[in-house]
């Protein structure tokens, strides 16, 4: 519970300095006209622009986090994320067809396919995770997915007649929160919270696979039931943080990293702290992202990986001495 | 402890093939609450594939497999768990989480407050209490073993069923083992287990089934099952079990 109260601070202090610093420096006065009035202009760059910006970025964050702690719960695998069963390739490459069929410019078609592409994958591995116990079954046929997701969103570029549409594609993909206003944060919601709400049921039965698979099923739980609810979960999540953000890699799986040495190791408890740590570090860097002077904004995909791939190799260093098989 | 009713396991002419080959063929055995059962074979002679049977997790070919009157294929995980609960050989865990965390698995339908101090009971029992706080993953195979049969002394289901939870153990935690099974069959439990000492099965077992290539081949107390004419057919041993004052030896050589 401490722990929970420490991120959710943690949090709201990103937050406040999200809303606060940007490219566009205020006086104190302009500070107070925001708070006093929301309709002045500097209230605008506050409210209209920076606010609903950072709160996508958490948003994002906090479902990636959550769907990689559910994934690795899942998976009994520390190295597995959103992304390893596929969803986030079949998720780009719904929005990738939208935006190649040249549909960019209509309201939610990004979106809307996005999800469907998510819940398309989604739905054949909520079917294999009630049919196949193991987890490395469920993985190889992930590693299938994404392979195919990739390799179709290649095809896109590949058949693409317009370099525009391939660009607008390829910038899609590096993934960003930037111009996203509070319908788009409101649109997330709807998935995010069944997905949630699926992660935490299944929270008990993640616990329980601690002791693998066979002992799991004689263990009284419904363990078909809540395997599928958490690749259901993981799976919605991943769609909603995709359809608002493109594809954002590393969030998923280094937040659990952070967060599961204060828990025990505890799969169940793993999963709130993971959804804080994950919303912190995608404000993080999405400020970054703001704030680092360069010709063209920098994709918050690419920033993430850029400081996360040294942060999990960092977090694996110190870990690597309680990995045991 | 659950309103079960009638003999805690009950297998009739049970038939279990695997890739078209039988495994377990024509098993009939049952198992009633106050004893325990140990289930001796060489290796594949199908003694985890009669615990598998019985907790209705392998298809039976033919024969019915019930516990507490039920068959045990058709009841729900949550109702199968409340009959029997599970130790299974393998003592692989996923994350190191603190003793008492695995040994509150053993009853996950109670309140958190009531698991904890059915696991803090178990982990006593186990002689683990001091560890309850320990990550499994640090500790050594033989108090990790301890911390799995406290998860399962945890569980209030009334038949226990354990296999070979003596594996890869010293001789003192494998007496404590079959102890601490003997203690819950005296409280009302039944227990099955499978084992591969046999003078270990003979002092701990009120009774001892025999497998042989998936065939019941002996059933009764333990001098009776393990009867020099078994011990040749079944184990490939010359000799007899003998008793003892501090209970049965086993003085067997491999047959010529």
């Amino acid at each position: 519970m401490r722990l929970l109260i420490f991120l959710a601070l943690g949090l709201s202090l990103s937050l406040a300095l999200a809303v606060a610093v940007g490219e566009t420096t205020l006086s104190r006065g302009q500070y107070l006209q925001a708070i006093a009035d929301p309709g002045s202009a500097p209230g605008e760059i506050l409210w209209s622009i920076r606010a609903p910006r950072a709160v996508a970025a958490a948003l994002v964050g906090a479902a990636l986090g959550l769907a990689g702690a559910v994934m690795q719960g899942l998976l009994r695998n520390p190295l597995a994320d959103p992304a390893v069963l596929g969803v986030s390739a079949t998720s780009a490459l719904g929005a990738a067809i939208v935006i190649a069929a040249g549909l960019a410019s209509v309201p939610w078609a990004i979106e809307a396919a996005a999800l469907v592409g998510a819940l398309g994958a989604g739905g054949v591995l909520v079917v294999l995770a009630a049919r196949f116990e193991t987890p490395e079954t469920l993985v190889l046929f992930g590693v299938a997915l994404s392979a195919l997701g990739g390799a179709a969103t290649a095809l896109i570029f590949n058949l693409s007649p317009s370099p525009i549409a391939a660009g607008e594609v390829l910038s899609w993909l590096l993934g960003s929160v930037a111009n996203r206003d509070w319908g788009n944060d409101a649109a997330f919601l709807l998935p995010a919270v069944v997905g949630v709400a699926l992660a935490a049921w299944s929270a008990r039965g993640l616990r329980m696979l601690t002791l693998g698979e066979e002992t799991a099923a004689l263990s009284g739980l419904p363990m078909a039931t809540l395997r599928a609810a958490a690749v259901a979960g993981a799976a919605l999540l991943t769609g909603a943080a995709v359809s608002m953000a493109g594809v954002i890699g590393f969030v998923g799986l280094v937040a659990p990293h952070l967060t599961r040495g204060f828990v025990r190791d505890d799969p169940a408890a793993t999963l709130a702290p993971s959804a804080f740590a994950g919303a912190i570090l995608l404000v993080a860097a999405d400020l970054a992202a703001r704030l680092i002077p360069t010709d063209q904004e920098l994709k918050l995909g690419v920033v993430t990986a850029l400081l996360g791939a040294p942060l999990f190799a960092l977090v694996a260093w110190r870990a690597a001495r309680s990995w045991r098989a | 402890m659950s309103a079960a009713q009638g003999l805690a396991l009950d297998l009739a002419g049970v038939r279990v093939d695997v890739a078209g080959r039988g495994v377990l063929d024509d098993v009939t055995l049952s198992v009633d609450r106050g004893e325990v059962l140990g289930i001796v074979g060489a290796n594949g002679s199908g003694k985890t594939t009669l615990l598998r049977a019985a907790l209705g997790v392998a298809p039976l070919a033919a024969g019915e497999a019930r516990l507490f009157g039920h068959e045990a294929r058709r009841l729900s995980p949550a109702r199968r768990a409340s009959f029997a609960a599970w130790l299974p050989q393998e003592r692989k865990v996923g994350w190191n989480l603190p003793a008492w965390r695995i040994a509150a698995l053993g009853a996950p339908d109670a309140t958190p407050g009531r698991a904890r101090a059915l696991a803090l009971a178990a982990l006593e029992k186990v002689g683990m209490a001091l560890h309850a706080e320990r990550g499994v993953l640090d500790m050594s195979g033989g108090e990790r073993a301890r911390v799995l049969l406290a998860r399962l002394l945890a569980s209030e289901a009334p038949l226990l069923i354990a296999d070979e939870p003596d594996a890869g153990l010293d001789p003192d935690a494998q007496r404590l083992i079959m102890e601490l099974l003997g203690e819950a069959a005296q409280a009302g439990r039944a227990v099955v287990v499978t084992l591969h000492d046999l003078g270990l099965a003979a002092g701990g077992c009120d009774r001892l089934a025999v497998l042989d290539a998936g065939r019941l081949v002996a059933l009764g107390d333990p001098f009776e099952a393990l009867a020099p004419s078994v011990l040749r057919s079944s184990f490939g041993l010359d000799g007899s079990l003998i008793g003892a004052p501090a209970g049965p030896v086993l003085s067997v050589r491999r047959a010529g």
